[in-house]
């Protein structure tokens, strides 16, 4: 399966935020979105996942475009994950689980015993089986967090689009997230994510595309992609690319901030 | 909350529910004792006779029997559509009073009472003005951006429903104020006294034609409690269930006020203290509400037409009973739902 966004204008009918964009991602493979605070990036995946319509080009789900899909139709495919907030009901993380079952349920029905077991799948393989019953108002950020992968995994659609799955995670949390993510696509789901911190591209991305300005201003391996003359183009910074050894024989690019923060000369 | 917890809490409320049948019509000028209640309605059911005092048949039949069932059904279905109302605006603060259904409601039915139509056409107003109104106020509250939506909402209601409020002071200005004005007085006052059987037939269709669609849509109103785009990228027309959720509450609402006036407090408290006790979900939450507004306007109703020597207006006790009710939720309830 494929989602693909052809040469799409995205934003609002008074304000462009965005234009000429043109990527694509497999089922399996893990796009990593990066780009400065407003340059677009939860405009674009809106309009990726229909919730804005195109305002020029066209999103396409395997060559379908995605206006003439019913809006359950496109749940089916393609699942959403919103940054991490507060509900303004005590439900629990079951039942939020469970809402993510609405796609496959007629209009009238409510959730059988074969979507409970969905629901349950998609917690315990998120390993928040101990929060099942917990009120999802009351837990922590990043079990939230969880929780709303959960849910996009209960939806049982082959790509899954996150908005800054990482934000406001703690140092553990945020691990956490992009294992998952790495085993999401290990099982044949596509992950597209956006991200303010580039060294979690080099941990679970397959491609990186650079959001600047609402235009793609790079697209291709995340080696080859972050590197600091795209990141000095991108952010302003200076910023340097090292490769790092994280494990036997396995190394892995890290950035560091230079320029003024450079510090201590020898 | 655990699904578990769910038999329980309804075998409580529909207990607790015929208890207070029980003592409505054992209390009063007439009381009437369970047991000739049972005997009488045994005797209508089979067609045998019930050899009881015949006035006892006319206070039940016809006085007393269809003030109880008008005050299940109104209590019913005013915490209904407070249950609808909330989830579908995302607060546990919203209710038919907030929104100005009840304010509109009222316009329509005393543009009814001021025309001297019939009671359909008094619904039938109650209906298309609350309506109006509920709609106004949710556009005003969509047209404003950039302030606290809820804010925006509440006052967009305090706006819409003072505006109504003036159109009800314009026309008791220009009725009749020897027939007209007192009965407008009174009605909306909120006050089932009068309901007759004819009431409670005339509205009960109306009440299950709101309700219906409530019960069937009821895993998809759960999901309007998100946020909108999120409700729609798993997969909800949120427009379209919205309008029809809306359309069903505001059919209860104005229902309920066409024949009872304006009953404020039900829509607000009563979902609230169903959510503590079955949780959000709203396959629980609706026959929970459902249950204690039809006992808690029951109880009041009772207590209305017995404690003082003269009968107190209902409007009045559930204010007198639902403020501090409502004030103790908004200061002990308010981290639960955040």
């Amino acid at each position: 399966m494929r989602l693909e966004a052809k040469r799409l204008d995205f934003g609002y009918r008074d304000k462009r935020v965005g234009s000429g964009v043109s990527l694509s991602l497999e089922a399996g493979e893990v796009l990593c979105l990066l780009g400065p605070n407003g340059s677009g990036k939860t405009t674009l995946f809106k309009t990726m996942l229909g919730l804005l319509p195109a305002q020029g080009g066209a999103v396409l789900v395997d060559d379908v475009d995605l206006r003439s899909r019913a809006r359950d139709e496109v749940a089916r495919l393609v699942s959403y994950v919103p940054q991490a907030h507060a509900a303004f009901f005590p439900f629990t993380v079951e039942e939020v689980v469970l809402m993510g079952r609405t796609a496959h349920l007629g209009v009238f029905s409510s959730p059988s015993r074969r979507d409970r077991e969905a629901a349950l799948a998609a917690i315990s393989r998120m390993q928040i089986g101990h929060l099942a019953d917990s009120v999802y108002t009351r837990i922590s950020g990043g079990e939230r967090q969880l929780t709303l992968i959960a849910r996009a995994l209960a939806q049982d659609a082959r790509i899954i689009v996150m908005d800054e799955p990482t934000a406001n995670l703690d140092f553990g949390n945020q691990v956490r997230v992009l294992q998952h993510i790495q085993s999401l696509a290990q099982s044949g789901i596509g992950v597209l994510l956006s991200t303010h911190d580039p060294d979690h591209a080099f941990i679970c991305a397959h491609r990186v595309a650079m959001l600047h300005d609402g235009h793609l201003a790079r697209l291709g391996a995340p080696s080859a992609t972050i590197t600091p003359d795209t990141l000095r183009e991108i952010y302003g910074v200076e910023v340097a690319v090292v490769r790092v050894a994280v494990g036997e024989g396995v190394e892995r690019p890290v950035c560091i901030p230079g320029g003024a923060l450079s510090g201590g000369r020898h | 909350m655990t699904s578990a917890r769910l038999p329980a809490a309804l075998l409580g409320a529909c207990a607790a529910l015929l208890l207070l049948v029980a003592v409505a019509f054992a209390v009063g000028r007439f009381p009437v004792s369970a047991g000739d209640l049972a005997s009488l309605l045994w005797a209508r059911l089979t067609g045998a006779e019930h050899g009881l005092d015949p006035t006892i048949e006319t206070v039940v039949m016809k006085i007393r029997g269809p003030r109880v069932a008008a005050a299940l059904l109104i209590g019913a279905a005013l915490a209904a559509a407070g249950a609808a109302y909330q989830n579908m605006f995302r607060n546990p603060l919203v209710s038919p009073d907030i929104l100005g259904v009840s304010a509109g409601a009222a316009v329509g039915a005393v543009l009814g009472i001021f025309l001297s139509l019939n009671v359909i056409m008094i619904q039938s107003l109650a209906f298309a003005f609350g309506l109006a109104a509920v709609g106004l106020v949710y556009v005003t509250a969509n047209a404003v951006r950039g302030h606290d939506p809820l804010l925006v909402l509440v006052l967009a209601g305090v706006v819409v429903g003072s505006l109504l409020g003036a159109c009800v002071a314009l026309m008791k200005y220009l009725a009749d104020p020897y027939n007209q004005l007192p009965a407008i007085t009174f009605w909306l006052l909120g006050s089932l006294a009068s309901a007759s059987p004819e009431d409670v037939w005339s509205t009960l269709p109306l009440m299950l034609l709101g309700l219906v669609p409530m019960w069937l849509l009821r895993w998809r109103i759960n999901l309007l409690s998100l946020d909108d785009e999120e409700a729609r990228a798993l997969g909800v027309e949120t427009g379209r269930i919205r309008l029809v959720v809306i359309a069903a509450a505001t059919l209860m609402t104005s229902a309920a006020v066409a024949i009872s006036g304006v009953i404020g407090w039900i829509g607000l408290v009563i979902p609230h203290f169903a959510r503590l006790l079955v949780g959000p979900d709203f396959s629980r939450l609706l026959p929970t509400s459902i249950l204690l507004g039809a006992g808690f306007l029951l109880g009041v109703d009772t207590l209305a037409r017995t404690v003082a020597r003269i009968e107190i207006p209902l409007g009045v006790l559930t204010a007198f009973v639902g403020t501090p009710l409502f004030l103790w939720q908004l200061a002990t309830a308010r981290r639960g739902w955040q």
